[in-house]
């Protein structure tokens, strides 16, 4: 589409979950950057854990939350987590409008997310 | 043009409009993501992602209102009240929010379409005004 824009996203493994952080604004113009590169990523990194920190993400619209919610989707169909991290007021007041809340943790560290979601974790 | 990076452009301006008045961090903010919903909804569901069509968008302070007007001449929506419910989408991945959100985040807001012709986006929130009242902006976005 035209105008639109590539998301830099940082990427990371951590304990067999992906850490994703985004920064900018998440609408229209980057949704489709933002859906592929995590997709690739969790393709390539076969992890089915995601930890998404929204600490840099000064915007979302339903666009931007359309991309996350697609992704939670896909984490939880495979049995994985999605957590969040430190959204900033405005982003995080979305958020909590579109219920996303209800179904995602929020923690305000990456390292209080892996531990979360890694003490969900079934050890065999 | 509806190109996607001129949604950023309409947020902004009508940010920067609407803070010569008294408006909170959270106002301003709100109103953003109002002005995005309704901006996007014209290039992705009007034009279905055309870059040759037009958005207009007008802004203004009038009475203790800050009113809002995004329009678009696409394609229209044949079912106002379907479409306004959160959970009807076309897109798989937008959640069908968009309206709902400019219903939550705006003091009022109303929705006229004809298929064929055009949609017609209408908000307000209540702000306290300044000495300089009515004054208003409008922005052209089209190819």
């Amino acid at each position: 589409m035209k105008g639109e824009i590539e998301l830099y996203l940082e990427t990371v493994i951590t304990q067999g979950i992906l850490r994703i952080k985004a920064a900018g604004e998440l609408d229209m113009a980057v949704a489709n950057s933002f859906r592929q590169q995590v997709e690739d990523m969790m393709n390539q990194a076969m992890a089915n854990d995601i930890i998404l920190n929204l600490q840099d993400v000064a915007f979302i619209d339903s666009s931007g939350l359309g991309v996350i919610l697609g992704r939670y989707k896909r984490v939880s169909a495979m049995g994985g987590k999605m957590a969040i991290v430190a959204p900033q007021p405005q982003v995080r007041r979305i958020l909590e409008l579109s219920g996303i809340m209800k179904i995602i943790e929020e923690y305000s560290t990456d390292e209080a997310a892996i531990q979360a979601v890694k003490g969900g974790r079934t050890i065999a | 043009m509806s190109v996607a990076d001129n949604v950023a452009l309409a947020r902004v301006m009508v940010a920067a409009f609407a803070a010569q008045e008294e408006m909170t961090l959270t106002d301003l903010e709100e109103i953003k993501v109002a002005v995005s919903e309704a901006v996007s909804n014209s290039i992705i569901h009007g034009y279905d992602n055309d870059p040759n069509g037009v958005v207009i968008l007008t802004a203004k302070l009038v009475d203790h209102a800050l009113e809002i007007v995004v329009e678009d001449r696409g394609k229209g929506i044949a079912d106002i009240e379907q479409a306004i419910q959160p959970s009807f989408s076309t897109d798989p991945d937008r959640m069908g929010l968009g309206f709902a959100f400019m219903q939550s985040l705006m003091d009022d807001f109303t929705v006229e379409s004809h298929v064929g012709e055009g949609t017609r986006v209408f908000m307000v929130r209540k702000v306290k005004l300044g000495a300089s009242a009515l004054v208003e902006a409008s922005v052209t976005m089209g190819g």
